[in-house]
């Protein structure tokens, strides 16, 4: 038995990348849930919102390289990241003024509104094959490890070594700035203020003077900065491929209705309990397992509850699960 | 609008997409390719699109229910068409295909017997430990039967079945017992039809996007089933021969018969034979969509179509009525359902393989909304004239594109980026013109081109 290398063996394998995809996750779906809360429909866009966001990002960021511009250790994608968000912004306010508002003013039902978001989903998914293509690109640059495994295994004699990369050590830092940013906006600020008080009650809000385009204006362009940097994380993390972005939906969606629709502080405790619901459920356990077992416990499969294909369907008996027991999602987020 | 102008205006709409086809055929101006072979492999596609179409059309224009799962219900189709047109592996049942049974009956009693638990047990901590117990257990024997009998079943032969098979008792002589496959069809309706009773338990009473999402996920998890689960159909590896009710190209030119009457129509024997075997597929395929469109039809004519579109327009008040809106929807999201697993199988049937990378949402589930949409959902002549308008637009945005690149870059250098990035442009121009077809016609024509009456 051998606790503290099994403590490390999990933390490398579980609970950082947990973080990391929790992070991204719960990004994602604070967009998704903004959405919700304010414009009341399910945006199936959101996912090539956050490709479009990244692409943009990616673009801008090949061009520092060849200025020669760097942020040392850090990746230029952090750099590159307003003008990501700028623009996508940009797109997005077109998008409202030619599409949605429409909709809006004639009081569609959501459901024409989540099918209004599936052709913008296509149109924005065209776009992003245009200016990018359909290749696996990765732009991570700078340093790749805070520390990789193997200094970690000289610095402290352990068997098993933890790694951490530096996107996922960003990905927590930006996570954790961005969500107070968001906090501190929705809840000290005046603009703020009227946007939770329209998503709480519309008509009251009006009668008080609110103006409503206001709102959705900057409800947009939140969504834009939200989309664009957890697509550039993830995409920073991992890689980026306009069609992974298109499945990262089905995980958003799950950790927002998870966390209760509509509610910010739903959509960030959503995400990580399906990111480390993935990655704990098709983890093999063999390793860690073996460390605390007694000798003659030990496993000789891989304990692996699933195979990791299946991850998208551990959010989704998650996201059923919570839909059957309690519709409203963990944070009693807004209900039918 | 009057009758006589609808049926005026239907009639004219009809004609100009039965044009679209024909001058792919007949000409090789701009896009056209000129070639009959490209308009019958066309007309083939679409005249399943226009199945699944008419599936959508029933849960959505007939129900109101938004279902965004049809990759799925096509892909279960599939693999329905293997399980039935294929022979079975020799061995396999042997090897671990009981066993594998045994397991899935073990899953299925563990889930069964938790609902049952549930029902009886009080709300409390007792009940929840219960459940959390049985299912814990359930699944530990499930995989510890489930797993070995796998690993054998994967283990004969895998470099070309590796799988238990299908139930074709043609043996070595399979592919002459094509007809097999034809069975197949409504069994992959039955299929898709068995998933969507367990999904519409389950999904039905959420809101409406709600049952978007949940059916998108249920059409990702029976990909991802069928991409690895390589007993069951070779997973990635793919099933290839799926045998077909038509004749092989192959035994046409060799038949003296067929080369002589090819030969009187002024055709060589190899266009002859293609051609020969596209509109035997046509012919099946179209007989099926007539019966179809027919019983979709005195579907909607019937007083249960009516009860149908009274809760789609005023669930409350069909409440009041005491009609059972939960039952009612439940079996219409079968009933559509069912028809998207036919066209399923029929796609197989027509590839002659099953490619389970190849099912993509966009393809199988956004592209027939687009069909509904833009055909006039409520109306099942819509959807089927959707299906075959979106479909030609669909292969031939490809040479539109790329007609476009050519003009748009005309003059220009080749190493320009506007230059690089529009000579990829014609592959993906597919998804930006379906997506600005859809918003258009929601926008400006939100009932479609042929309205709900």
């Amino acid at each position: 038995m051998d606790y503290l290398n099994a403590i490390v063996a999990l933390a490398n394998f579980v609970i950082v990348p947990g973080l990391a995809y929790g992070a991204q996750l719960a990004i994602g779906a604070l967009g998704v849930t903004l959405i919700y809360a304010i414009l009341r429909f399910s945006n199936f866009a959101h996912g090539d919102t956050m490709a479009f966001g990244t692409a943009i990002t990616i673009l801008f960021t090949f061009l520092f390289q060849s200025w020669g511009i760097s942020l040392g250790p850090l990746p230029t994608a952090l750099l590159a990241l307003p003008f990501g968000i700028a623009i996508t912004a940009l797109l997005l306010l077109g998008t409202d003024k030619v599409v949605y508002q429409f909709y809006r003013t004639q009081k569609a039902k959501p459901v024409i509104l989540v099918i209004v978001s599936m052709g913008v989903m296509f149109v924005m998914n065209g776009i992003v094959r245009f200016i990018i293509g359909v290749r696996d690109i990765r732009f991570a640059d700078g340093e790749r490890f805070i520390i990789s495994a193997r200094d970690f295994k000289e610095m402290t004699g352990l068997d098993e070594g933890l790694a951490i990369k530096t996107t996922q050590a960003i990905t927590v830092v930006v996570a954790i700035i961005v969500v107070a940013l968001l906090f501190w906006f929705l809840n000290k600020t005046r603009t703020g203020k009227s946007m939770r008080a329209f998503s709480d009650n519309e008509d009251l809000a009006l009668l008080s003077g609110i103006d409503p385009n206001r709102v959705v204006m900057v409800t947009w362009m939140i969504v834009a900065a939200l989309a664009t940097t957890a697509g550039v994380l993830y995409g920073l993390d991992k890689s980026f491929k306009a069609f992974t972005y298109f499945q990262l939906l089905l995980p958003i969606f799950a950790a927002a209705i998870v966390g209760g629709i509509g509610s910010p502080v739903g959509a960030i405790a959503g995400g990580f309990v399906i990111a480390f619901s993935e990655v704990t459920i098709t983890y093999a356990w063999k390793k860690v397992l073996t460390y605390t077992l007694p000798e003659e416990w030990a496993p000789d499969s891989l304990v692996q509850l699933l195979s990791t294909d299946y991850k998208f369907a551990v959010s989704f008996a998650i996201l059923i699960i919570v839909l059957l027991f309690r519709p409203t999602g963990l944070f009693r987020g807004q209900s039918i | 609008m009057t009758d006589t102008t609808t049926v005026l205006r239907n009639t004219f709409l009809v004609l100009v997409v039965a044009l679209l086809y024909i001058l792919e055929g007949s000409t090789d101006f701009w896009i056209f390719s000129g070639s009959w072979n490209s308009t019958l492999t066309m007309l083939n596609f679409a005249l399943i699109s226009a199945i699944m179409a008419l599936g959508v059309n029933l849960q959505w224009g007939f129900a109101g229910l938004f279902n965004v799962g049809v990759m799925g219900f096509v892909a279960l189709g599939g693999l329905a068409a293997v399980l039935v047109a294929m022979p079975p592996t020799e061995g396999a049942m042997a090897a671990g295909g009981w066993q594998i049974m045994l397991g899935l009956l073990m899953g299925a009693a563990t889930l069964v017997l938790t609902v049952l638990v549930r029902a009886r047990m009080p709300e409390g901590w007792a009940r929840a430990g219960a459940t959390i117990a049985i299912l814990v257990i359930g699944f530990f024997l499930f995989r510890s039967i489930f797993d070995p009998a796998v690993g054998r079943v994967e283990a004969i032969n895998p470099a070309s079945t590796g799988h238990i098979g299908g139930l074709n008792f043609g043996g070595e002589n399979y592919r002459a017992w094509g007809w097999m496959t034809v069975i197949a069809w409504p069994v992959g309706g039955l299929l898709a039809a068995g998933a969507a009773w367990v999904i519409g338990k389950t999904a039905l009473g959420l809101r409406s996007d709600y049952l978007a999402i949940a059916t998108l996920g249920i059409s990702e998890i029976i990909i991802a089933v069928m991409k690895n689960e390589d007993w069951l159909a070779r997973g990635v590896k793919n099933v290839t021969g799926v045998p077909r009710p038509v004749p092989y190209e192959i035994d046409l030119q060799n038949d003296p018969s067929f080369v002589e009457s090819a030969a009187g129509w002024g055709l060589d024997p190899v266009t002859a034979s293609t051609i020969w075997v596209k509109i035997g597929y046509s012919l099946f395929f179209a007989a099926f969509l007539i019966v179809l469109l027919i019983l979709a039809q005195l579907a909607l004519k019937s007083p249960w179509g009516r009860m149908m579109r009274a809760i789609r327009d005023n669930e409350t008040a069909a409440r009041a009525m005491g009609k059972n809106v939960t039952a009612r929807h439940l079996q219409i999201f079968i009933l559509g359902s069912a028809l998207c697993g036919i066209a399923g199988a029929m796609l197989v049937t027509l590839d002659g393989q099953l490619t389970p990378t190849s099912y993509q949402p966009l393809r199988f589930t956004f592209l027939i909304w687009v069909m509904v949409i833009v055909g006039g959902s409520g109306n099942n002549f819509g959807a089927v004239l959707g299906g075959f308008l979106i479909w030609w637009l669909w292969v031939m945005v490809e040479p539109l594109g790329l007609w476009v690149a050519e003009v748009t870059t005309a003059g220009l250098d080749p190493q320009n980026w506007f230059a690089i990035r529009m000579a990829e442009f014609g592959a993906h121009m597919r998804l930006l013109t379906m997506g600005v077809v859809m918003l258009l016609v929601l926008r400006f024509s939100p009932r479609g081109l042929m309205p709900e009456k």
